[in-house]
């Protein structure tokens, strides 16, 4: 007698294992994709731990914000949204699971994909497979669309070759006559791809210019001072940096401490993200640039009312001002309400299926809050750059530009069909004719 | 434990683990990268065997992957990549493994964990070959000659490692039991004694080493296969550091351990992430510490504890 007991036994077990897995499974939802559904769900990757997510908590934030908005004024087409988010913090195999879980068994209808560039090239492979629109809302990689057609990703903002060429044509129009350069940018992807593309088109368009140090520190690192020595020794006529997030902070703090400002002119492509950490430490007369043209201070918004409603509400709820990343997502969100407009309009009132919002996409033109953007025939966004000189006004606690440039994205994105370095390499002084002239205070 | 229950239990296992992954398409991924990681826990299991903990094995992982990496464009096929990862890996751990395995407990870890940091750095600054930490993708490669569509190609991939994993599994049972891996027992118990009884403590654990470093490579080269985007993020230390807490997890008494205690990471990790976006590596510190505390020989020590006592009542 004693056999069947353990039979019986081992089969409890195993239905009570199937019974756990199987409410662990979370059986699929949202399989029903021409009908209108109860919910439109949004997987978005950002980067929640980490030193990134000084980036992707107040994107975090700005897609909660909004989507409440949203939701107030009735939804996408009568539809609620709602947001799942996934931290990119942990590695590629675990984002590529949660892309998968969250279009296979959470019937994500749009996904939001990712900060880092690394993030992106994953996620975007897996929109082909996967036939998920997905929006590539900040990463700045010129790969993406340069190596390959991605039928269901769209980019909402600009990218690496504009967010460097700017503030290159704005050197080189407000400061034309230094001989000297220097380079300190982070030993990553970003940092690296950055000084190549300045480097090509700084080639190109002002020959002869001497580099005189090219230092690459790791990201994250503590302390800068044995490259501040450096600079200071090498006493290089602009510094090209493309910094970002608390090492920016950690650099212009100690080397504001040591005077490097007053020797050298920085260029800090990325740098508005940090202003209001680094407040009045930020010296003054700089070069500073912030991945598109969304300055608190932005010269003529095309509806200066959207982008007062946006910062005063973004304030009111987390006591800050919106930083770029706050205005990507923004981007991301508005093209996608356009999308939805546009593709239920197109059918006559009903619900898209995946291949109709992607259509949708394609050429689409979206408001922003301070302009307009469209996308392009590859996918990628044509977001204007401002470009200025940092100072400080009555209004903000922290830097702001002065002497804008409105740099139109056509004039600093490379062609359709055409790699960024070999297009850098392309570039004529008399571009530098077609730069628009600074706008004045 | 009788061999019975334990090849009873692993095709349970199997069956179960098929099973979920029909029923849930997503998890065909998520399954895939825990027996990967199970195959490299399971080298580490060898040397912890030894008393000897690798805080560097993320180095063999990665050397997997990004063998795959750059042999795919040249000869896009699983059957091929694989063995050329694990040759890669195997004699990488031959080299890394002449050095360390003169070295004992926090030296041997410390060690590993800084050569598996040089591999990390070297993928990161040799941008021009490595595309850095924007990282390579990686093509889908053939499987046995045939071009699969994605979907069973993500199937393919699951089969693979399961039948990766039940056969290192039931290798490295076997070698557990074979006097190669009684000497490792005797290395952590008393090195000394083995040296008198004409055994090389260090060509014992060299040919551990060297065996754990082949199953790295090959997890390396499915995770490669399967994510189809490496990043030097996979010879960072956290990413050995995972692979010790996998270890710890499932506990390091029998070859299932590992494959419990990766199925329980993965899972644990992705349901944390889903509910608690911004606290899950809380929960799986948490989920740790419990384990640690109530159960220190990891689930294997549960399961086998709670089968131990039965079969003691029924007998």
């Amino acid at each position: 007698m004693s056999t069947p007991t353990p039979l019986t036994r081992r089969s409890a077990l195993a239905v009570a294992a199937g019974a756990v897995s199987g409410s662990l499974l979370w059986p699929g939802s949202g399989r029903a994709q021409a009908q209108k559904p109860a919910e439109l769900k949004v997987g978005i990757t950002t980067f929640l731990s980490g030193p990134a997510s000084v980036f992707g908590v107040p994107a975090k934030q700005t897609a909660e914000m909004l989507f409440d908005e949203i939701n107030q004024a009735g939804g996408i087409g009568g539809v609620p949204v709602r947001a799942l988010f996934v931290d990119e913090a942990p590695g590629t195999d675990h984002l590529v699971g949660e892309f998968r879980r969250l279009v296979q068994n959470e019937g994500v209808q749009v996904m939001f994909a990712s900060i880092s560039s690394g993030s992106c090239l994953a996620c975007t492979p897996l929109s082909d497979e996967l036939r998920k629109t997905t929006i590539l809302w900040d990463c700045g990689t010129q790969r993406i669309f340069e190596e390959g057609r991605h039928p269901f990703a769209f980019r909402t903002q600009g990218y690496a070759t504009p967010e460097v060429l700017a503030p290159l044509l704005y050197l080189l129009k407000t400061k034309p006559d230094f001989r000297t350069l220097a380079v300190i940018n982070q030993d990553y992807a970003w940092g690296r791809d950055s000084w190549e593309i300045w480097k090509t088109a700084m080639d190109a368009l002002k020959p002869g210019v001497r580099v005189v140090a090219e230092l690459f520190p790791r990201l994250g690192a503590p302390d800068f001072s044995t490259e501040i020595t450096r600079l200071l020794a090498a006493r290089p006529d602009v510094i090209f940096s493309t910094f970002w997030g608390g090492d920016l902070v950690t650099l212009v703090r100690q080397a504001a401490e040591r005077r490097l400002f007053e020797r050298s002119t920085f260029v800090l492509p990325v740098a508005e993200a940090s202003m209001q950490i680094l407040g009045r430490t930020m010296p003054a007369g700089h070069i500073i640039g912030t991945r598109g043209d969304h300055w608190n201070n932005h010269p003529r918004p095309k509806d200066p009312a959207r982008l007062a409603r946006f910062v005063e509400n973004y304030r009111r709820r987390f006591n800050e001002y919106p930083i770029y990343p706050c205005h990507h997502m923004y981007q991301a969100i508005s093209a996608m309400q356009a999308a939805y407009a546009k593709a239920i309009a197109a059918k006559g009132g009903g619900w898209p299926n995946d291949q109709e919002l992607a259509a949708a996409f394609r050429g689409l033109e979206f408001p922003t809050p301070t302009s307009t953007i469209t996308l392009r025939e590859d996918g990628q966004g044509l977001e204007d750059q401002i470009v200025g000189v940092s100072t400080f006004t009555e209004r903000f606690p922290f830097a702001v530009p002065k002497d804008m440039i409105v740099f139109p994205a056509a004039m600093v994105s490379t062609p359709v069909g055409q790699k960024s370095v070999d297009w850098l390499k392309t570039l004529k002084p008399d571009l530098l004719a077609q730069v628009p002239a600074p706008i004045a205070g | 434990m009788r061999r019975g229950t334990e090849a009873t239990l692993a095709l349970l296992a199997a069956a179960g683990l098929l099973a979920a992954a029909w029923a849930a398409p997503w998890l065909k991924f998520v399954l895939t990268i825990a027996l990967a990681k199970g195959i490299a826990v399971l080298g580490i299991l060898l040397l912890l065997r030894a008393g000897q903990v690798s805080f560097g094995h993320a180095l063999f992982l990665a050397s997997g992957a990004y063998a795959v990496a750059f042999l795919a464009p040249a000869a896009p096929e699983a059957l091929l990549l694989l063995p050329a990862a694990a040759l890669l890996a195997g004699l990488l751990g031959l080299v890394v493994g002449l050095f360390v395995v003169r070295y004992r407990d926090i030296f041997f870890g410390m060690l590993n964990l800084a050569i598996s940091m040089v591999l990390y750095s070297l993928l990161e600054k040799l941008y021009e070959l490595t595309r850095g930490t924007d990282g390579i993708r990686v093509e889908p490669p053939r499987v046995a000659g045939f071009a699969l569509t994605l979907e069973t190609y993500v199937w393919a991939m699951l089969v693979l490692a399961l039948v990766l994993a039940v056969g290192f599994g039931a290798f490295v049972r076997a070698y557990l039991g074979s006097p190669m891996g009684q000497a490792l027992a005797g290395i952590k118990t008393r090195e000394t004694r083995l040296e008198f009884m004409g055994v090389s403590a260090r060509r014992v654990l060299l040919a551990a080493y060297v065996l754990s470093a082949v199953m790295g490579g090959v997890a390396g080269a499915i995770v490669g296969m399967t994510t189809r985007h490496v990043t030097p993020l996979l010879a960072y230390w956290t990413s050995s550091g995972e692979l010790v807490f996998i270890a710890i997890l499932g506990g390091a008494g029998g070859a299932l351990g590992p494959f419990l205690g990766a199925a329980a990471y993965e899972l644990v990790r992705v349901y944390a992430a889903a509910s608690f976006a911004d606290a899950w590596q809380a929960i799986l510190g948490t989920v740790l510490l419990l384990v640690i505390l109530f159960a220190p020989g990891g689930l294997w020590g549960v399961i086998s504890g709670l089968l131990g006592r039965r079969a003691g009542r029924a007998a």
